[in-house]
């Protein structure tokens, strides 16, 4: 390392070494992100942080000395930020575009950093950032006093529950070390943040390129009295209580090696469990007690906050990856609607309507946003009115999700409180949501206005409206086979519906008898009705007989193109008349019905079908498979 | 004894971070990380270099699923030039461990006899480490692989997302990656794509051997060391493995106390001379290392930006 008073490996260095790794264990560790504008110093502190902590190897220190001719801005010095900043093309640019990890220790605490950037676009990676981090080191640079991006970054690391503040007042040495300045600066600071929940905000005057405050105190200031930085950082407080709060426990991995053992693997998120402890099953709020606590090191009796486990329950009760297994005492909130703080991160706008993924710690559910409630500008916490969320913006959304999730407030916790959000057609992670709270379906239902077309209906969806017209005669297996694969639609998420001849006949055509022309008036009800369900957005299955090609062709002919498919469950007479289901080939061929297709009315086969299913030797679940093939082959589920 | 009764950790400490200690936390991300992916990806593999933080990855991959074996392959990309005692470790380990291990070798590389001596280490690293590793995971079509490299090797690397996007061609826009929150993870990719997973993220070198310490995790005998024959080329030790190594004029084998704190391709991995032959020596002597860990490694030292232009070249 850098210094070279380090003793060489002793022997009295090699027998200590268990303890000196024991003390290492006994380290606590702290997570914080450094933001700020760019040019503001973060990459020098970074540097100048691994430099005071002696992190900086031999080989490094040359390749610095290297870079610093090639690239630096500090002239004849050592450009410590030289150090950080990995990316090629950062160091051309001379800028820090991605968020980047650090690790050093001190003799009191382990700390892992993360440098994240000052340019506007790349937002989305300071919220990176800031999402595992305990505290923020927000610098300003003393010249330039809080900017835009000071504020932005601020206001993201409140979202992102962050509660502890340094104000690193950085290149105090360019205003001569001025107390006045930095007094200046902090009460902007404070005046802007005191709305920002922070439990703490720590001013620390300091020069990152000449160590000033940094690890050492500065001996240019002799009005500050503070804490250096790092040993603020070694001492701060940094309780997130999560082992105090009601047990949760997302379920990763149902694991299942062999039928004598199922077990939940997991994370406990928060509070801790024991053996014999009551738990319930949060979706479905099925009870259960924890038999064993598993791990490879053997069977633990409690396992708390952090840690990774698997549990195996009394009961064989359902239970898959996404669900929660948590404390009946102390229930998470489970419901399809809520409200939640978004941060938008992609350059394509968010649009309320649009489908996208939710993906929580280990559930991933379809979401729209209902309602863009306001937008927050981030310069003075205001609420505007907003109709979507362009990058790097932040607002109040209500979410509408295809099935319910299990979840707390963000603000209860961090864990179990917060979502991203990913693009359903370039899986890119879109933008990133804490939970306020649920919403009653009734409160959500009142939609921004916004043009509800049929397009928009489908989209939330998530399908392509259709119209699946199954004709052929009696008894050859339309409803059945209709039934079959509505079944399997709905099972997938979709949203159908069935018009068949016993649920119109009875109600809608209750007026209708069977002559031709009422047959035909028949058909031009169904068909209107078929096509005011694909104007919902619905995949619509009609199961009609539908002899004539001239009705079947009005019917297509009132859809939009494509979304008109005729099925032909092409059953042979004979058959059809073996079956009888229903009795009516018996009582047709006695005479005793009338118009009775296939006996003394004809059936005009289709030409062209979309799909001809010939049922002869096949059962009707292969059939409903080979229609369910095709739908999807067609995009339409 | 591990992880509870351990002494001293978490008494009167406050909550949060300070119950588990440092280590526990570690551990428990990277079991959190391997369940993610096994309980999100269709064909994840788990690639295995042999070295200590596959080692270490290896064993945590066992905690993550026991009882049940980890439901994924071990592939490793042989490049036929690494040292013959790490290829008897890993064939030792996947027999002890019953996992199922792949082994992969650009057979194009090896009938064009491309090696590092012939062709220099550029050439040889790529076509017989990247292309060979782009051909496997094509060929099995992965679409989730897990590897062992940590932020704090290289400067580069301290940018990676653990959950690593892949385009179908397996490059890596360092420009462009998926923001990356909480532990909430996006393992979407459509078919062709595939995600680079890394568990081991936000351990550093010293954590890595203070958990192999702890846990008596087994490594290959390079890393102590042993009286060894080396070659002194180009300000590196250079352990003669077999006869495919040549001496030049003026070169001398030597035997000589040294080991390894990286493993690789023999001729492109300098050992350091060392008499630390217990893990307890190996951590006191790299507490006081004056030179960080890649430096043996010969790739690395071409110039600043050379490991992120293999990476985007798909090198792990
Ligand atoms: N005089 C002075 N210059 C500084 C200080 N901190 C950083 N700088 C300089 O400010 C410039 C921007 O610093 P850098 O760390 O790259 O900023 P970043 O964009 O926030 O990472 C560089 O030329 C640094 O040398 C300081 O405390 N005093």
């Amino acid at each position: 390392m850098l210094d070279a008073n380090l003793n060489p490996a002793t022997e009295a260095a090699v027998e200590g070494i268990r303890d000196y790794l024991a003390a290492q264990e006994n380290k606590t560790l702290l997570r914080f992100l450094t933001c700020g504008s760019v040019d503001d110093g973060k990459s020098t502190l970074i540097g100048r942080l691994l430099y005071d902590t002696k992190l900086i190897f031999e080989d490094q220190l040359a390749a610095l000395e290297k870079d610093s001719k090639k690239h630096g801005t500090t002239g004849e010095d050592i450009d410590l930020a030289l150090l950080v900043d990995g990316l090629e093309a950062e160091r051309e640019q001379g800028i820090t575009i991605d968020v980047a990890y650090r690790f050093f220790s001190t003799p009191k605490r382990k700390f892992i950093v993360a440098d994240t950037p000052g340019h506007e676009q790349y937002t989305r990676n300071m919220a990176t950032g800031a999402s595992t981090a305990d505290l923020a080191v927000v610098l300003v640079d003393a010249r330039q006093g809080v900017l835009l991006q000071t504020r932005r970054h601020s206001i993201i690391a409140s979202l992102l529950g962050i509660r502890n503040i340094v104000l690193a007042v950085n290149k105090i040495d360019l205003v001569g070390f001025s107390k006045e300045r930095f007094g200046e600066i902090v009460e902007e600071y404070r005046a802007f943040a005191k709305d920002l929940g922070f439990a703490s905000v720590m001013p620390i005057p300091m020069s990152a390129r000449f160590g000033d405050n940094v690890s050492r105190p500065s001996e240019n200031m002799s009005w500050y009295d503070g804490p250096t930085l790092i040993g603020h950082l070694e001492t701060v407080d940094i309780e997130r209580g999560l082992s105090a709060k009601p047990f949760r426990f997302p379920v990763q991995y149902v694991n299942r090696p062999n039928l004598d053992f199922r077990g939940f693997a997991g994370t406990v998120a928060s509070g801790s469990v024991a053996v014999g402890d009551q738990v319930v099953v949060a979706k479905s709020g099925k009870p259960s007690r924890v038999k064993r606590i598993v791990t490879y090191d053997g069977d633990l009796s409690r396992a708390a906050e952090g840690e990774a486990v698997t549990l195996v329950l009394e009961d064989e009760i359902e239970v898959s990856r996404g669900n929660m297994l948590v404390t009946p005492d102390a229930r998470p909130h489970v419901a399809d609607q809520l409200a939640a703080t978004l941060v938008w991160f992609d350059e394509q706008a968010m649009m309320p309507g649009r489908p996208y993924v939710l993906r929580t710690e280990t559930d991933e559910v379809s979401a729209t946003v209902s309602a863009l409630k306001h937008r927050t500008n981030i310069n003075n916490f205001a609420h505007e009115a907003a109709k979507h969320l362009e990058m790097n913006e932040v607002g109040e959304c209500n979410l509408s999700l295809q099935a319910p999730i299990a979840f707390d407030s963000f603000a209860d916790n961090r864990t179990t409180g917060s979502f991203i959000l990913i693009d359903r057609i370039t899986n890119r992670t879109v933008g990133a949501g804490m939970i306020l709270h649920p919403l009653r379906r009734a409160a959500n239902i009142h939609w921004q206005a916004l043009d509800v077309t049929k397009q928009s209906r489908a989209e939330q969806k998530h399908q392509k409206p259709a119209v699946l017209w199954f004709t052929g005669l009696s008894g050859s297996g339309k409803s059945t086979i209709a039934n079959l694969l509505e079944k399997k639609l709905h099972a997938d998420g979709r949203h159908t519906y069935i018009l068949d001849g016993d649920n119109v006949r009875h109600g809608l055509n209750r007026d209708l008898g069977f002559t031709e022309e009422d047959r035909v008036e028949n058909i031009r009800r169904v068909a209107e009705v078929a096509k005011l369900m694909a104007d919902a957005g619905l995949i619509v299955l009609v199961s009609f007989i539908s002899p004539f090609r001239a009705e079947r062709r009005m019917a297509r002919e009132l859809m939009e193109e494509g979304e008109f498919v005729e099925v032909f469950v092409d059953t042979p007479f004979e058959e059809c008349a073996k079956r009888d289901p229903k009795g009516l080939y018996a009582r047709a061929l006695k005479g005793e019905i009338k118009n009775f297709t296939g006996v003394d009315s004809p059936y005009e086969e289709p030409e062209r079908a979309d799909i001809h299913l010939k049922t002869a030797g096949r059962a009707p679940e292969d059939l409903a498979d080979e229609l369910e093939a095709w739908l999807k082959d067609k995009g339409i589920c | 004894m591990w992880p509870h009764c351990s002494k001293g950790i978490g008494m009167n400490a406050p909550i949060s971070h300070l119950r588990l200690s440092h280590l526990q936390r570690l551990e428990a991300e990277s079991i959190h990380i391997m369940r993610e992916v096994a309980a999100s990806f269709s064909k994840p593999v788990m690639l295995y270099s042999v070295g200590k933080d596959s080692s270490v990855l290896l064993h945590l991959a066992m905690k993550a699923f026991y009882p049940a074996k980890p439901p994924f392959p071990f592939l490793h990309v042989d490049t036929t030039w690494k040292f013959r005692e790490m290829i008897e470790f890993r064939d030792r380990m996947a027999r002890e461990k019953g996992f199922d291990l792949l082994v992969h070798i650009n057979e194009d590389g090896v009938r064009e006899g491309i090696g590092p001596f012939s062709h220099g280490s550029n050439v040889h690293t790529h076509v017989m480490k990247t292309v060979a590793l782009r051909q496997a995971l094509d060929k099995y079509g992965f679409d989730a692989a897990f590897g062992g490299a940590r932020r704090d090797e290289e400067k580069s690397r301290a940018k990676e997302r653990i959950f690593s996007f892949r385009t179908k061609t397996h490059g890596w826009d360092p420009k462009d990656q998926r923001p990356e929150m909480w532990k909430t993870y996006n393992t979407r990719v459509a078919p062709g794509e595939s995600i680079r997973v890394f568990p081991l993220s936000n351990w550093t070198e010293l954590d890595i051997w203070q958990y192999i310490l702890q846990e008596e995790i087994p490594i290959v005998p390079l890393y102590y060391a042993a009286k060894r024959p080396v070659v002194e080329r180009d300000g590196m030790l250079i352990m003669k493995d077999d006869d495919r190594m040549e001496l030049q004029p003026g070169e001398a084998l030597q035997e000589r106390m040294v080991r390894f704190r990286t493993l690789g391709c023999y001729p492109l991995t300098g050992a350091i001379e060392s008499s630390a032959d217990t893990l307890e020596a190996i951590v006191a002597e790299m507490l006081t290392a004056r030179t960080s860990e890649r430096q043996g490694r010969a790739i690395d030292r071409d110039e600043a930006g050379s490991m992120e232009k293999k990476k985007r070249e798909g090198y792990f």
